[in-house]
């Protein structure tokens, strides 16, 4: 059954098309996929999920609720989290502070004190962040802040997961224990729906890949099927041969 | 025993003594101050309760508001025009009210604005109340100004303690709150803080308005003071700005800094203004100069800073000490 699925996305800028008569659905469970060449649209179709701005038409649905009209605060509320392509952390607060508010107020219920807390710190255990609660975010490494990212969205009890570039600008250990992380992470039972650029961990994870070209779906698949499909090779070797010339 | 746990135990009794006889003093102060020194501390404290309640809202979300005077005036002719209808408690409760109440309904219209246009914006309405009043007063009602009768000096005092005391309790809570939290979050990353559940429009809303409600009661216990008040004396600018200055003189980062730098500013404002007009205004301006240059924590900054000095100097001096057998070897 989806717990995310979208009919006719579409979102203007101006005259240009950012995403248009996008459907898509997420499944409870899975781990799925966002690729595309830079400017495909994949960050606006996350914008549009979690309400950073409202769909010029069509219509995004969680757990069959309709999101249209929602303010962000609600949309996360109702059990839909994510993280930022650039990290919007709070920057001058500690790291446990930036989970804190992730538990206080992304609930639907009113969280108390303790409970607070003890989801933050479960949180920060989650990503292995535990022994540096009072340090202030700004002075953590690029990866830790990620992290921290991850654990302020999860304080928050979601259901579904957006992750935005987790891996962008990450070393190849560093990307493995993300990988490693996102799998724990949907082990717990959260959904995950992912914007990746590092192929590896794309085909690593995910049980499902969707590609977008230019604000269009042009298709859908396993990894398997999605490395064979022509009109992916096409793009992607389209820009490598633009970026030798 | 654990160590800390009793260095913050006897911080704590250090911090609850002082605040004790901070009360103490005030209280038994129009027994040996005289009047005019009793007034001087009145105004101090009203700086006080501006600077704090401005910092409360201003502090953490970054929002600039240069609207304090609109509501302390607000406050001012609340008491003008009440003074012979209603009871001096009761008139406190309207003009913090009536502060309130226009907080709102500035904030639902101007908090989508970001920094310098949110700034200019509450400048414009200090502006545009003040006209307006005088336009009410002139057009309508054929006077300008208004007699507000003094009341005593030392129940004005007892008064403006009381409206600082609920200011601070006030500033105090909401820091160590959830909204508090929210704030920060608001001044930190304001799109971040809106999707990780915080219904950023309705916290700023109501944190300004409640900022706002001590402001007017400040202007109600002020005005007898004044003895005549028109638009120009209660919705004067330097009522929004004087409480800002001193906000950031004394240091916005913690609950003491901004009563701090009201009580030091608003002692100087009160008895130098008076003596040497324009060297105190030139002095007022270089000290805000160097502290926003070289003390951007404000002066409450100056102890930690102090504190890192030292320590950093005695480690160096037994690092001195350490590393000459060392050399010789």
């Amino acid at each position: 059954m989806p717990i995310l699925e979208g009919q006719d996305v579409t979102k203007y800028f101006g005259g240009l098309a950012a995403v248009s008569n996008v459907d898509f659905h997420v499944d409870q469970g899975e781990i799925v996929g966002l690729i595309g060449p830079n400017g495909a649209g994949k960050t606006t179709l996350f914008n549009l999920i979690s309400a950073a701005f409202p769909l010029s038409s069509g219509e995004i649905r969680f757990k069959g609720q309709k999101l249209n009209g929602l303010k962000p605060h609600q949309i996360c509320k109702m059990g839909v989290s994510r993280t930022f392509q650039e990290t919007k952390i709070f920057a001058n607060m500690p790291v446990l502070q930036n989970v804190l508010v992730g538990a206080f107020f992304g609930s639907a219920n009113r969280v108390s004190g303790a409970d607070a807390a003890r989801e933050a710190s479960q949180a920060l255990e989650v990503v292995e962040l535990s022994a540096m609660g009072a340090t202030p975010v700004k002075d953590l490494t690029l990866v830790n802040q990620k992290r921290v990212e991850v654990a302020r969205a999860l304080a928050t009890e979601p259901e579904l997961l957006l992750l935005d570039e987790l891996m962008a600008g990450l070393n190849p250990t560093e990307i493995s224990e993300a990988m490693e992380l996102v799998t724990r992470i949907r082990d717990r039972g959260i959904t995950i729906f992912m914007v990746e650029h590092v192929m590896k961990a794309i085909m690593g994870i995910c049980g499902r890949i969707m590609v977008l070209h230019y604000g269009e779906k042009i298709c859908e698949g396993t990894p398997q099927e999605i490395v064979c499909n022509k009109q992916v090779i096409e793009i992607y070797l389209g820009e490598e041969a633009d970026a030798a010339s | 025993m654990d160590i800390t746990g009793f260095m913050s135990g006897q911080r704590k009794l250090l911090i609850a003594g002082s605040i004790v006889l901070l009360l103490v003093f005030i209280a038994t102060f129009p027994l040996y101050g005289g009047v005019y020194n009793t007034r001087v501390l009145t105004s101090m404290l009203m700086y006080v309760v501006l600077a704090v309640s401005w910092a409360m809202f201003s502090g953490p979300t970054g929002y600039m508001s240069l609207a304090p005077a609109a509501f302390f005036g607000i406050g001012i002719y609340t008491m003008a025009l009440l003074q012979n209808e209603l009871p001096f408690p009761v008139i406190i409760a309207v003009g913090g009210l009536l502060a309130f109440a226009l907080a709102l309904l500035v904030g639902l219209v101007t908090l989508r604005l970001k920094g310098i246009y949110f700034a200019i914006f509450t400048f414009g309405l200090v502006v545009f109340m003040s006209e307006m009043v005088y336009y009410v007063e002139a057009r309508l009602g054929q006077i300008r100004g208004r007699d507000v009768i003094p009341l005593d000096a030392q129940m004005l005092l007892y008064t403006m303690l009381g409206v600082a005391v609920a200011t601070l309790l006030a500033a105090y809570f909401i820091r160590r709150s959830r909204y508090g939290l929210a704030l920060l979050s608001i001044g930190a990353n304001e799109e971040a803080a809106a999707h990780m559940g915080v219904n950023t429009t309705m916290i700023k809303v109501i944190l300004f308005a409640v900022s706002a409600i001590f402001m007017g009661a400040a202007g109600v216990v002020t005005a007898p003071a004044l003895m005549w008040v028109d638009n120009r004396i209660a919705f004067s600018t330097f009522y929004s700005f004087l409480p800002i200055l001193m906000a950031v003189f004394g240091g916005m980062g913690q609950l003491h800094g901004p009563v701090i730098g009201a009580a030091v500013l608003g002692y100087l404002d009160k008895t130098l203004r008076v003596q040497l007009q324009v060297y105190f205004m030139l002095a007022f301006g270089i000290i805000l100069v160097l502290v926003i240059l070289f003390l951007p924590n404000g002066i409450v900054g100056l102890v930690p800073m102090l504190q890192e000095r030292l320590r950093r100097l005695t480690a160096r001096l037994r690092k001195g000490g350490e590393a000459e057998p060392h050399a010789n070897t």
